[in-house]
């Protein structure tokens, strides 16, 4: 049982999930620091959207903020979940790439940028299409560039989640941190359904989703490096940490670890989410 | 290995056309292809993902790539990455007909998000350490399939052809999913060309190096052939010669134009990057 102190505690911390986009990206820089680029003003906003009769937002879903952290220069690019279901168009997709291609000049020039990436979506727009798909793999071509600078940090804290092809951004980065409420996956639950049917996944089933794809599942079997409470400000410190943290093999680059640990399930009769916990007990390099 | 019947997947069969092998491995599943042979004065390793209807798992029995697609992908990427460290970098040529990525419990549990992210990363670290990689689309390049299997070319090329798709999510599913008729999403696709299947649509984006036209996809030639290597061989010159980022996709004529606002966006980002 907790003591009255630390219940009050826990209810007196700062929710990060339920800060918007922009305040996402201001928890995590330094106090000050914040400055958005691209923003509301600019007015960038989508062009295909308005023709599908869906009243385009200016700032499209993504904030880009340069700062510092931990006085060193930053950038963030924060996903606006509750937008279009942080779904990833050309403007929001150009601009997580273009901040991240950027990042990655000034590392060349030897001016290291620090880059953290906030990823609530739920990955392509379907309105558009290709261009999303495009802008995804533009992301995932500079995340592999930059990350032999400068780690580069997910953080995926909830309630959207991550998917389709931004979870595979969130794969290649050097240091993924997620909360309890968070989910990472490749197909979201409802299209896995539909495409293979209610008997294949039953979408609805939140226990189910969560212990396949939540937060928890995710740190217990080595997809995710750090799990933290929903605490803007022990995520940030989380953040300032994982740049603090000695650099190690990504995960994406193990190919013959997870070749051998993928050999070794049996696809007809694969284990349960508990049971592969156990299999995969978290561990990080090599 | 055939999909239905006795017509083998284009992947397979442009792998057997180009290099005369069906380039089954003991280093990969049967799903996961890979030749070596001469392109021009060089020799080049080709990759196809190919269905396998006995795959051990059942939702990547179609030309999905699976979790064991994905990986396989990546180890014969890192391979051709090691052997040629000492040496001039082999072209690398991904040829591209995937129906998406595998959807299923079982991928999603044991983490395919991770496996697709391993596949991206080695092509993406090939293509940085200089082997130019060309991804011929052949058949379908659809969502995560195309991303893990050819979206990191430093140039993609595509045969002018009616079965040569390019999309987020296939048809059906689109349609499912948007609550619209395929008909309908169809009609939106001559009007929004990012919304378009057909690769003559995608080729307005200007995501495209070349469409090669005048060549049959379903049963080649051997003008079909000659047309298509000298293509590939033009492609790897060209990558050789060129940025080893994917900067060629929004500097083209077509891109300027399909892609005017990734463009835009880059322009702001720069111009506000430094603080003022």
């Amino acid at each position: 049982m907790s003591t009255a102190a630390e219940r009050e505690r826990w209810l007196a911390r700062p929710s990060f999930i339920e800060l918007c986009a922009r305040e996402r990206a201001r928890a995590i820089l330094d106090p000050g620091s914040f400055r958005e680029l691209a923003g509301p003003f600019d007015r960038l906003k989508s062009p295909w959207l308005p023709l599908q009769g869906v009243v385009a937002q200016a700032d499209d879903g993504v904030v880009i903020a340069r700062g510092s952290i931990d006085g060193q220069p930053a950038v963030v690019g924060s996903i606006e979940g509750v937008y279009q279901g942080g779904s990833i168009g050309e403007v929001s997709g150009a601009k997580l790439a273009g901040a991240l291609e950027l990042a990655l000049r000034d590392c060349e020039r030897g001016r290291p940028v620090r880059p953290v990436l906030l990823l609530e979506t739920g990955g392509v727009r379907l309105q558009e299409a290709n261009l999303g798909l495009a802008a995804i793999a533009e992301v995932h071509a500079a995340i592999v560039a930059l990350r032999r600078h400068v780690p580069v940090v997910a953080v995926v804290a909830g309630l959207v989640g991550c998917f389709g092809g931004m979870s595979l951004a969130a794969a290649l980065c050097s240091r993924v941190i997620v909360t309890r409420q968070a989910r990472l996956g490749m197909n979201g639950p409802e299209v896995i359904e539909q495409e293979a049917g209610l008997a294949e996944l039953d979408a609805s089933d939140r226990a189910l989703i969560w212990s396949l794809m939540g937060g928890e599942q995710r740190y217990a079997t080595g997809f995710a490096d750090v799990i933290v409470e929903d605490d803007a400000e022990a995520i940030a410190g989380e953040v300032r940490r994982a740049f603090a943290a000695a650099a190690t093999t990504p995960r994406s680059e193990q190919v013959e670890a997870l070749i051998a640990r993928l050999a070794a399930i049996d696809a007809a009769h694969p284990p349960d989410p508990g049971a592969l916990r156990a299999l995969w007990a978290r561990r990080r390099g090599q | 290995m055939t999909v239905s019947g006795d017509v083998p997947a284009a992947g397979l069969r442009w792998l057997e056309t180009l290099t005369g092998s069906s380039g089954l491995s003991d280093s990969a599943p049967r799903s996961v292809r890979v030749a070596d042979a001469p392109l021009g004065a060089e020799v080049a390793r080709f990759i196809a993902v190919v269905p396998d209807p006995d795959n051990r798992f059942p939702r990547a029995r179609a030309g999905e790539v699976g979790l064991d697609e994905a990986l396989g992908v990546a180890r014969q990427v890192r391979r051709t990455i090691a052997e040629d460290a000492q040496r001039r970098p082999r072209a690398l040529i991904a040829l591209v007909d995937v129906t998406s990525q595998a959807y299923g419990r079982r991928e999603e549990l044991l983490g395919i998000h991770l496996a697709g992210a391993a596949a991206v990363d080695a092509y993406a670290s090939a293509r940085l350490a200089g082997h130019p990689l060309i991804a011929l689309l052949v058949g379908k390049a659809i969502s995560g399939g195309f991303l893990t299997h050819g979206y990191q070319a430093n140039r993609i090329l595509a045969l002018d052809a009616p079965e040569v798709l390019v999309h987020a999510m296939s048809k059906q599913a689109a349609a499912r999913v948007t609550r619209r008729t395929v008909e309908e999403l169809e009609q939106l696709g001559e009007r929004i060309a990012p919304m378009a299947y057909d690769i003559r649509s995608y080729a307005k984006l200007g995501l495209l190096h070349r469409l090669i036209g005048g060549v049959s996809a379903a049963s080649p030639g051997p003008a079909d052939l000659e047309r298509v290597r000298a293509e590939l061989i033009a492609a790897v010159a060209d990558a050789r010669a060129g940025a080893r980022d994917l900067s060629v996709r929004l500097t083209s004529a077509a891109a300027l134009a399909g892609r005017a606002a990734s463009v835009a966006v880059r322009r702001r980002l720069a111009e506000q990057w430094d603080a003022p």
